[in-house]
């Protein structure tokens, strides 16, 4: 076992918890303003895609970034126009965004790629020292949000309005607008995390990559008490899972049962047997002007 | 919900799926548009897969099966007002199960290892739902993060149990060894020449399913009970019914689905246990349920709406070339709407007041 734990483990822990803790940031903006998120998976799969298909087009890996903010931000207004100013169930809408990104990602890989499976080879982002550039951003987007939820007074707002709307609303906080921004921004940071897996770690767009990334992420919100620093350490343990489950395959270990390892870790945190995880108070819950 | 008139709400309860249906074909055809494909020839396509001959009807009730089950495994908690998204997992636990008793026990008759086969299935689903269930019930936890994450520890647990446990030796992909002849969901092909489609007896056990569940939720104390906890829980707990106990029957009720919905495709359409033997049959019955709008009868239609975009998927991308893949959109934009059940009467309204 000495052999397993080295300084490749490590690497391979910050690239996996990169995505995780970008994601978990992003369905933290939106269910600390009030909007369940259980869309990350599908956002991230179509920046993901978006990525790579720009990135082919003009043969610059940075535009592929954009068009990955972009389209994560697009899915999300979707899921913005239908669950605030529409009132719908949030959990539905997130499921039809994470079914809608999975079918729409697979046909447009016909259109685009004729291919099924795996998308053409593109160029990746550069390595910068160890990494890409999107894995150093990603504790510097810990801090900024961590910044701008408790020491801003537009993190106060955002916090107000997913605890008690209208309290918020009395006191002038326009909430739908307040929730908009917020899950607007959570597309971004899926987008961004869906564009590290393809053209940040590898080359290309593989069906279905994201592979419950998503939900990780989300478990690792909800582990990390719906807070920035929490979520960034859910979200290494998670990656160290992920690298120590590669790492250990073929080796008669039964790695599939490590896969299970966070969502059994979020379960047992959401129980309230290790501490206790209590969720914005207004979560779920559509709120109108009256 | 419960302020609308009841006219007004029960003409809604259909138009709503059927306005969301006709949006979706048409933001589907827009799609198929714009890939230059003809709309009208890909609907014909998906129609003719679907139900074109004898056989290719056969296999769009056979592709609906077990979305009629896992939409009934859905909607019958979402009358008591939970969201049951582990119903995948807890099919997947049912499949194992049936797969377990269905291969083992040589030598026990029909009339005993097919029960046994089943109710193994049923119990196996309803474990799985009893966590969250008891999570929810005893200490007010949301179910639908905790079934999210039952879902993927079934697919973990599934994935080392049929790879390293239980596979089938000399075999490419990891299955289960075959399920015995005594454990078989007999197969209309069995007894009837000509048919191609593996619609077993699992389709008749679905539709009686059916009725069952309308039964439990509208001809029984139970059911009633159900649909109160569903309306208003406090009001429900002010009027002496056992809240916690409704939440963990009905929980445990939808998992005991869920395990029969994979007891059909093990002992039924499979008659073993492959990896990735479902296509999500779980998350099907979501969308399945929200657009039968959580109506046993309405369930039936919409599986089989469902049940037929997907086999006529299929046909779609042999005959055109347009992937099957669009039908997941089209299914998602449907959903789409029916969740945002909102735009659809602000789109069909108006209209419907004008002509009547």
């Amino acid at each position: 076992m000495g052999s397993v734990f080295d300084i490749t483990l490590l690497m391979a822990t910050i690239r996996s918890a990169t995505p995780l803790v970008i994601a978990a940031l992003g369905g933290l903006f939106a269910e600390r303003s009030g909007v369940v998120n259980i869309a990350l998976e599908g956002k991230m799969l179509i920046g993901a895609f978006a990525a790579v298909v720009v990135a082919f087009y003009t043969g610059n890996p940075w535009l592929g970034v954009l068009a990955a903010l972009l389209t994560g931000a697009l899915m999300a207004a979707i899921l913005a126009v239908v669950s605030i100013k529409y009132s719908a169930n949030q959990v539905v809408s997130g499921v039809a965004i994470n079914m809608l990104a999975a079918g729409l990602t697979v046909f447009l890989m016909h259109v685009f790629f004729g291919t099924a499976g795996t998308s053409p080879s593109v160029e990746r982002l550069p390595t910068l020292g160890l990494f890409t550039p999107i894995v150093y951003l990603a504790p510097v987007l810990v801090a900024l949000t961590f910044v701008v939820l408790y020491r801003t007074p537009w993190g106060l707002r955002i916090r107000a309005v997913g605890e008690h709307p209208k309290a918020a609303a009395t006191v002038g906080v326009n909430v739908a607008a307040t929730r908009y921004v917020c899950v607007v921004l959570s597309g971004m940071f899926a987008g961004l995390a869906g564009a590290h897996l393809s053209i940040g770690t590898l080359s290309v767009f593989v069906r279905d990559m994201t592979a419950g990334r998503g939900f990780i992420a989300l478990a690792a919100l909800i582990f990390g008490k719906w807070h920035p620093l929490g979520a960034l350490a859910a979200a290494l343990l998670f990656g160290f899972s992920e690298a120590l489950q590669i790492r250990l395959q073929g080796g008669g270990l039964p790695t599939q049962l490590i896969q299970a390892v966070p969502y059994i870790f979020t379960m047992v945190v959401l129980a309230g047997f290790v501490g206790r995880a209590t969720a914005p108070a207004a979560l779920g819950e559509p709120f109108k002007e009256e | 919900m419960a302020d609308k008139t009841r006219t007004s709400s029960e003409r809604l309860e259909l138009l709503v799926p059927l306005g969301a249906i006709a949006l979706g074909l048409l933001v589907g055809a827009v799609i198929i548009a714009l890939m230059g494909e003809n709309p009208l020839r890909a609907y014909m396509a998906l129609f003719m897969g679907a139900f074109g001959n004898f056989n290719r009807l056969l296999g769009t009730l056979t592709r609906a099966t077990p979305i009629i089950v896992t939409g009934l495994a859905v909607a019958l908690p979402f009358r008591a007002g939970l969201f049951n998204i582990g119903v995948e997992g807890q099919m997947l636990m049912g499949a194992l199960a049936a797969a377990v008793v269905g291969s083992n026990f040589s030598g026990l008759p029909m009339v005993v290892h097919l029960p046994l086969a089943m109710l193994a299935a049923a119990l196996g689903g309803a474990l799985w739902a009893l966590i969250p269930a008891w999570l929810k019930a005893r200490r007010g936890i949301h179910e639908v993060i905790n079934t999210i994450m039952m879902n993927f520890i079934a697919n973990a647990v599934l994935a080392y149990l049929v790879v390293e446990v239980l596979r089938q030796p000399g075999e490419m992909i990891p299955k289960t060894p075959p399920v015995l002849a005594t454990a078989q969901l007999a197969r209309f092909s069995d007894f009837l020449p000509g048919i191609t489609a593996r619609l077993n007896v699992g389709f008749v056990i679905a539709l009686l399913v059916a009725v069952a569940v309308y039964y439990l939720l509208w001809r029984t104390t139970i059911g009633y009970e159900i649909r109160a906890v569903g309306l208003n829980a406090r009001a429900a707990a002010y009027a002496g019914i056992n809240v916690p106990r409704q939440i963990m029957l009905v929980m445990v009720l939808s998992g005991v689905l869920a395990g029969l919905a994979g007891a059909e495709r093990i002992l039924g359409f499979d008659r073993t246990l492959a990896l990735g033997f479902s296509p999500g049959f779980g998350f099907e019955g979501i969308a399945v349920a929200l657009l039968g709008r959580n109506h046993p009868l309405g369930v039936v239609l919409a599986a089989l709406l469902f049940g037929a975009l997907s086999s006529g998927g299929v046909w779609l991308s042999f005959t055109t070339d347009i992937p099957a893949d669009v039908v997941v959109v089209l299914q998602a934009i449907i959903i789409f709407f029916v969740a945002a059940d909102q735009i659809v009467r602000a789109v069909i309204l108006p209209k419907k007041k004008g002509a009547a």
